[in-house]
């Protein structure tokens, strides 16, 4: 009977001890969380609250704890893949065999890149974005939703390939013809391409209501050369979105057709060009690293000039360095794989492009030096994890110039030089950057501060560990160490991934460490309580608003009169010597209204995912089917808006006057 | 738009907040919204477009372009699309001017001519399949089957949006929210029938060389 498809109980891994205990364990967590929320009673609370909010910003924090759990996911992972290296030198070959941690570093990358690091900047836009324009939600607040719920999709079943099945074992490319059906026979690839498509139509969508967002609704007085610098990076950021997801789709899409249909895009058989799908997937790939770092570049700008007390070095060249890198990030693609035998020409063009690129961000790190110089710079946690980064990612920067040059390429490609590299990049500048986002924005979303020291310690063991486990890569690429190695032979290498994965396990302090700054700033949270909405002395919008601040954002649109909006208005007001301009008279609010649309089309679509992923037809069908009747059920609803009384806004507002006056 | 105002070099006080007078209203953020969609499709079909143009050639010793396209049927196709398009504007007249029954007609019009459309490229699959020359022959036809399949899908996808909305027409009437989703689909249609433009030339005029 073939009613299941290809699934069957050879897919649980009875036989594998440690993807077994590792299964077991996330289950299990997985049920205390959700027995914890049951015998608390909370599931009403969560569900009208924030599974089916449309608020921007609650779903802003929805995707920074899906990240966040993502974080320590992809990070045992990480230790594992360092403690194995660290044992399995000569005769021994250590603990994890390699079809196992062909997997790990697989899910590795998968995780980090797709369900971290994305998650988490799109979590901060989010939340940042829509109150630094000075409005009250995004362009589509219910697709929103969607989206937040379909990345969550891609983040499921990428876990539940733990449990049931296997994940791709064709490390985080899947390049074919490896993954193409006659070599990665399994499950695990359809895993990895249908998380990927999922999660990557809500990438989509976040794209386009973000451009949207940013270009129709601001403020009045807002033009675009008075946005602040995140906003324009998030502009940047989601343009990208927007021209680049596509390509990875169809390309996505071209790989199930071999696999799933026998078509021969990819494939040895039948003049396929498997070289075609590592050009289109770069062709995604490098605007995607752009994607990832420019909102952190935006996190930065905001951080320094805040706590430098001064306005943004440069802020018109800050603007044309984020859109020329914009631009260029879809001109240098052909640097991952310079070794595949293009001619000379083509080689050269794309290595001095990827050396352009440097430029603007070079530009963009004497900016926030100058920011800095002259200032009377508050020493947060913030600014540190914005210094960590910009010492960090200066050495990146300057390794990824190195690789730029096409014959030094030859010699470090598939090195751990290159892992080295983009490690130093993406940690150096899209996890620091997250860490001060995180730090940054945390009192304006939950009304309290994150204590200070353990924040401060774990900044400096991330910087330190990060330090002890990435610089002996780049000694390893250079001796010769390719990456992606179970066991190796050449002995010499071992002292060096013996460093590396102390500083891994440095890092894991680092990560203790937030944690207990989460849980010890919770506890103590009425003694960091933020009380007048402006923690930091801000310079932007989201700081004129209550900590937390109330669903509709603002009671009156701002009118915005320059650069740093929210400065310019505390300048005027200690000028005329008023606290705050007076408000005239409250007028009631259309808010857009809750809906379940995105969390049941999600779960429509991990059913449609799954059932494709084990070929069980019959419940494809099903899926499809139940995400459509949801569309159809969300066209023909009957009101889409709540109004918010006047009286509940001056409420609000007056409560919050009064907490300010005293 | 002056360099001026774009990089907001005029005097703040003198022009005040003149530059940018607050959010667009629904009607343009959803239509605006919809042409960034349109965009990313388009991004969408230039991959397929580019992955065509490599794998044109790379038939594996089967049929080639020039062996398999039918013109005059591809002609009978196209003008019925692009006819459809036309009967699309005729809708968008109509429900400018709040008449159900013209509507409800030139939505039949635009549904039928995109039915024809649609059965007639799936009789050209059909043949192709039957004669051997299938996705799984070589990857200029697995090429040739996924760009024109789905720009197919597409149509599919519009007419049964075409149907749900007719049904909105029925049961809500020219509400704002049902008229700004019949705006939306008329921008995708007419998208359909640039890329199907495109597609045409690429496809079966420089395949038949």
């Amino acid at each position: 009977l073939h009613l299941l498809g290809k699934l069957n109980w050879d897919a649980i891994p009875f036989d594998q001890p440690i993807p077994l205990f590792a299964s077991a364990l996330m289950v299990l967590a997985v049920v205390l969380v959700l027995g914890w929320i049951t015998l608390k009673g909370y599931w009403p609370y969560l569900w009208t609250e924030w599974l089916t909010s449309v608020d921007h910003k609650r779903i802003g924090v929805m995707y920074c704890v899906l990240a966040l759990v993502m974080l320590l996911r992809g990070f045992i992972d990480a230790i594992m893949m360092r403690s194995q290296q660290a044992l399995a030198a000569g005769g021994a070959q250590g603990y994890l065999p390699p079809e196992h941690y062909d997997q790990i570093f697989s899910a590795h990358g998968t995780i980090m890149i797709f369900f971290m690091a994305m998650p988490i900047m799109i979590g901060l836009m989010n939340f940042a974005v829509p109150l630094q324009l000075g409005v009250r939600d995004v362009a589509f607040p219910t697709l929103n939703s969607v989206s937040l719920w379909l990345t969550a999709s891609g983040v499921l079943l990428t876990n539940m390939s733990l449990v049931i099945g296997e994940f791709a074992k064709t490390g985080w490319m899947n390049y074919p013809p490896l993954s193409e059906l006659k070599y990665s026979p399994g499950v695990g690839v359809d895993y990895y391409l249908w998380s990927l498509q999922i999660s990557g139509i809500g990438t989509l969508m976040t794209g386009i209501n973000f451009v949207t967002t940013i270009l129709k609704i601001r403020a009045p007085g807002m033009s675009y050369m008075r946005m602040p610098v995140f906003c324009w990076t998030a502009l940047a950021t989601n343009l990208l979105i927007v021209a680049a997801f596509p390509v990875l789709t169809a390309t996505f899409a071209m790989l199930l057709l071999d696999r799933y249909l026998g078509f021969h895009f990819f494939t040895v058989e039948g003049q396929g060009n498997m070289m075609m799908y590592v050009n289109l997937f770069w062709v995604w790939g490098h605007p995607e690293v752009y994607i990832l770092v420019l909102p952190a570049f935006g996190i930065f700008s905001e951080v320094i000039a805040t706590f430098s007390g001064k306005p943004l070095f440069g802020y018109r060249s800050m603007v044309a360095a984020t859109m020329a890198i914009c631009i260029i990030s879809f001109l240098v693609w052909l640097h991952h794989f310079f070794t595949m035998g293009a001619s000379a020409d083509i080689n050269g063009f794309f290595g001095i492009m990827s050396m352009i690129i440097a430029v603007p961000t070079g530009v963009k790190l004497y900016n926030w030096l100058f920011t800095m110089y002259g200032g009377r710079v508050r020493f947060t946690v913030p600014v540190l994890w914005s210094i960590g980064f910009m010492l960090t990612f200066a050495i990146g920067g300057m390794t990824g110039v190195l690789l730029a040059v096409p014959p030094a390429d030859f010699v470090l490609h598939n090195s751990l030089f290159l892992i080295a590299h983009f490690h130093n990049t993406i940690i150096g500048g899209v996890l620091f950057g997250a860490m001060a986002g995180y730090n940054y924005w945390f009192p304006k979303a939950f009304g309290f501060r994150l204590e200070q020291r353990w924040g401060a310690a774990s900044f400096w063991c991330w910087f330190v560990g990060f330090y002890l486990a990435f610089m002996p890569l780049y000694a390893l690429g250079l001796m010769g160490m390719t990456r992606r190695m179970q066991h190796y032979d050449n002995l010499n290498w071992r002292p060096w991934l013996i460093l590396a994965a102390f500083g891994a396990f440095v890092i894991l302090v680092g990560v203790f460490c937030q944690i207990v700054q989460l849980v010890v700033s919770i506890r103590r949270r009425e003694a960091l309580r933020d009380t007048t909405g402006d923690p930091w002395d801000g310079r932007t919008l989201e700081w004129s608003t209550p900590s937390p601040p109330p669903a509709w954002n603002f009671p009156q649109l701002p009118r915005v009169t320059g650069i740093d909006a929210f400065w310019t208005m505390k300048e005027r007001a200690r000028a005329e010597q008023a606290t705050r301009p007076p408000r005239p008279g409250y007028e009631p609010i259309e808010m857009p209204k809750n809906t379940a649309t995105g969390f049941v089309t999600a779960f429509f679509a991990v059913v449609t995912g799954f059932a494709l992923i084990w070929h069980i037809w019959w419940m494809v069908g099903l899926g499809v089917f139940g995400a459509f009747v949801t569309m159809l059920v969300f066209a023909w609803r009957e009101q889409e808006e709540v109004e918010i009384p006047a009286a509940e806004v001056a409420r609000i507002d007056r409560a919050y006057r009064t907490e300010m006056a005293t | 738009m002056s360099t001026a105002a774009v990089f907001g070099e005029e005097p703040v006080a003198a022009t005040g907040d003149a530059t940018y007078d607050g959010p667009a209203p629904k009607r343009i953020v959803v239509t605006y919204g919809f042409w960034i969609f349109l965009l990313s499709d388009i991004v969408m079909f230039a991959t397929l477009f580019a992955t065509y143009a490599v794998l044109a050639d790379a038939t594996a010793g089967g049929p080639t372009a020039a062996q398999l396209f039918n013109q005059p049927r591809v002609a009978v196709e196209t003008a019925a699309l692009l006819l459809s398009s036309y009967s699309c504007g005729l809708m968008a007249i109509a429900i400018g001017a709040r008449h159900r029954t013209a509507t409800y007609l030139g939505a039949a019009a635009t549904f039928i001519l995109g039915a024809v459309f649609l059965g007639l490229e799936i009789s050209e699959f059909a043949g192709m399949i039957a004669t051997g020359a299938t996705p799984q022959r070589s990857a200029f036809l697995s090429a040739f089957f996924t760009l024109v399949g789905c720009h197919g899908a597409h149509v599919t996808a519009g007419l049964i949006w075409l149907t749900v909305m007719m049904a909105q027409v029925a049961t809500r009437g020219f509400r704002t929210t049902v008229e700004r989703r019949l705006l939306c689909f008329s921008l995708f249609w007419h998208a359909l029938d640039i890329i199907w433009v495109g597609l045409f030339t690429v496809v079966y005029l420089m395949g038949a060389r």
